[in-house]
């Protein structure tokens, strides 16, 4: 409560007060999304380079001839984001031990939705993580094709009604588990994997600067409200997810060289995920039957992220 | 004067490219451009060559990543071949359209299916539309000559284009050739250090490859192909510029015996020394035959194909590619409509040979040549023939 009534007081000393990604780009009301990668680039500074995904996020910060973007910024295609980044990275490094281009330290940044993260960019991102370049990847996760329509993707959840995984008179919507991605990238042995949702924007900016830290690959997946395609209110969007983080759909914790930790902001009991998915409509049509079946899932796994976190704590070895 | 030696002409080729200060190189092993792949890599662990190697996990993302390069303003390479240029596909007029200079060479081989791993051009033609520049090279020493002309030609400031070197996989790039290797200090003062014109640098922090709708879509592919076409200018300077250096000569449209013949076939990439062969038999026999070699495929020779076409009676276009259910091979094609409002002009005929790595050896040369010159009521031009195929 002081953090917020002294704004002015501390701000300055939470966050950085200049604006990366500047207003005037075209993201829907109410998008958690556009808000995440704003403080994502407020905690990232200057000196940095981002490569991203075909997406919304693409979309709306660089309509030519305008831009957005106050960092360079490059678009190629859709699956390749961490591949691009990857040259990215080599050809910075090339250039600086050759003396070309000055010699302070930049940050290489790929940022794309759950579907150029999770399923078309998926070769190239675990790639970019085995081959070890130094680069902090963003998954801004929206579960589904926002961008062309809602469409289901692996990040879209149980139960979820999308344009191509619809809930019909024989079907639920979505009929498979969300891939478990933080996990995937944890497989990948790189020395960070965290969580994060803009609803925390100061554990968000905290794990971003983490990641920045590191010397290495690193990989943030943040779960990224979208009013749009969700069809919740443009006013609940953080709401809503404080609501995944405190059901547990979406835990918050960080992955430092194989050691779990479950972030400061997770409550320790758990709200039933029915208070989640009561403000979405592509949740509406769920039974209490479908929700039960969702609830353990969710309960297992969090139970499973937190035998995790006891016994693959840091100093616990 | 470079050094004569004798290698195989894929490892020749990293070679040629080690003498141009690449700053980074992503490569995907394919066959045949794996030896390319393996001697830049040995020449990046021997601390010949000081560039990142970045060995990436798809073709796909080997072009990703030079055009991730490249946009820092690192000098950036590949090689690729056949269904990993096609699996580049999506991201070739991406890089042109971007304008980054990338250099990249080709071991044209056949696209699947069937899966076949020997030389044909059907890789290449799919990329015609894609703007790069591209070009055609005949023996060991046209390829290692065009691996440096090329970065000097895509980081020309009228260029800024990528630039794609096709080397016939196997047929040229498993052979060991004896060729004059440029020196160090040669390649040095022929050229330059690249000076791009905007890179992904907080220094100056740009945007690259923004979004646009139909509102500008239109201007950019016109700006994109006008720079395209008069990249020949500097592409027929850069070539002079080499001349005077290494005294070896290249135009876009070479030819051999064509001045005076009366019957003119038109080849590309290695099959010209063969057909060339050919010639000379047709020669010693009394016809007057000729070779017409297309070096320049993009941005395409208009004027000097006119020309060097504008007095033969018959033209025999061989083609080792096909577009299926179309009008035939694609040179065919675009020779027929290059000509097309010309006054005066050859009947035209097309052989589709040499696919999926078909030896076409110098008596199927002078079968083509024989069997043009005895139609004489030109019954069989305008259209296309699988040679040497069986029914």
């Amino acid at each position: 409560m002081n953090i917020v009534e002294n704004f002015d007081l501390f701000a300055p000393r939470l966050i950085n007060k200049k604006e990366l990604l500047s207003s005037g780009h075209r993201a829907c009301s109410g998008c958690a999304e556009v808000l995440a990668v704003r403080l994502m680039a407020k905690a990232l500074g200057e000196n940095t380079v981002i490569a991203s995904a075909t997406g919304c996020m693409e979309i709306v910060s660089s309509m030519f001839p305008t831009t957005a973007w106050e960092v360079p910024w490059i678009h190629v295609a859709f699956e390749n984001t961490a591949a691009v980044a990857s040259g990215v990275e080599a050809g910075l490094k090339a250039l600086r031990k050759k003396g070309r281009i000055d010699d302070r330290y930049v940050k290489v940044v790929g940022m794309a939705g759950d579907g150029g993260t999770m399923d078309i960019g998926f070769q190239a991102l675990s790639g970019a993580m085995e081959r070890g370049h130094d680069m902090l990847f963003v998954c801004f996760d929206n579960e589904a094709y926002m961008n062309t329509g809602i469409q289901r993707s692996s990040g879209t959840p149980m139960g979820a009604s999308t344009t191509t995984a619809p809930a019909g008179k024989v079907s639920i919507g979505q009929k498979t588990w969300k891939k478990n991605m933080p996990e995937i990238l944890v497989a990948h042995a790189i020395p960070y994997v965290a969580t994060a949702c803009p609803s925390y924007p100061l554990d968000f900016i905290r794990k971003i600067e983490k990641a920045k830290s590191i010397k290495g690959p690193s990989y943030i997946h943040c779960f990224s409200v979208c009013p749009t395609g969700w069809r919740s209110p443009s006013n609940m969007a953080i709401a809503t997810g404080r609501l995944a983080v405190e059901t547990g759909v979406f835990p918050l914790f960080e992955v430092e060289n194989g050691h779990y930790h479950l972030s400061p902001d997770m409550p320790k009991k758990l709200r039933p995920i029915k208070d989640y998915f009561k403000g979405q409509g592509r949740f509406r049509h769920l039974t209490a039957d479908d929700i039960e079946m969702i609830q353990k899932k969710v309960t297992a796994e969090f139970n499973k992220l937190k035998e995790k976190a006891k016994f693959l704590k840091t100093g616990n070895e | 004067m470079g050094k004569r030696m004798g290698m195989e002409v894929a490892m020749a080729v990293a070679e040629a490219v080690g003498l141009c200060n690449i700053d980074m190189a992503a490569v995907y092993p394919i066959t045949p451009q794996s030896h390319i792949a393996e001697h830049l890599s040995d020449l990046v662990a021997n601390g010949e060559i000081d560039a990142e190697f970045v060995t990436v996990e798809s073709e796909h993302s080997a072009m990703s990543a030079v055009i991730g390069a490249s946009g820092t303003g690192a000098r950036s390479y590949t090689a690729t071949s056949s269904q990993g240029l096609m699996l580049m596909h999506e991201l070739l007029p991406i890089a042109s359209a971007m304008r980054l200079p990338i250099c990249m060479a080709i071991a044209n081989r056949a696209v699947s299916g069937p899966l076949n791993i020997l030389n044909d051009h059907t890789d290449i033609m799919p990329q015609r539309d894609s703007g790069w520049i591209s070009m055609f090279v005949e023996n060991g020493q046209e390829a290692i000559d065009m691996s440096i002309i090329a970065f000097k030609i895509a980081e020309h400031k009228d260029v800024m284009l990528p630039v794609n070197i096709n080397i016939d996989g196997f047929q040229l790039t498993h052979m060991v050739e004896p060729f004059e290797m440029p020196t160090q200090e040669e390649v040095n003062q022929f050229l330059p250090p690249f000076v791009p014109h905007a890179t992904l640098h907080p220094a100056k922090p740009v945007t690259m490859g923004a979004f646009a709708m139909s509102d500008y879509f239109a201007e950019i592919m016109k700006a994109k192909d006008e720079a395209l076409k008069n990249s020949k200018k500097v592409i027929l300077d850069v070539w002079d510029d080499w001349a005077k250096i290494f005294g070896r000569t290249y135009k876009p449209v070479e030819t051999y015996m064509a001045d005076d013949a009366e019957i003119l076939m038109l080849t590309m990439g290695s099959m010209g020394e063969t057909a060339q062969v050919a010639i000379d038999e047709l020669r010693a026999k009394g016809i007057k035959a000729g070779l017409v070699k297309l070096r320049l495929w993009r941005p395409f020779p208009l004027e000097e194909i006119k020309a060097v076409l504008k007095n033969t009676k018959k033209l025999i276009v061989t083609d080792r590619a096909i577009s299926f259910g179309g009008p035939g091979g694609p040179v065919f094609s675009e020779i027929k409509s290059a000509l097309y409002a010309e006054a005066q002009r050859p009947l035209i005929y097309n052989y589709i040979y040499g696919l999926g790595g078909r030896d076409v050896p110098v008596p199927d040369f002078v079968g083509m040549f024989e069997k043009v010159l005895a139609d004489t009521a030109g019954k069989l031009a305008d259209s296309y023939e699988f040679w040497g195929v069986r029914e």
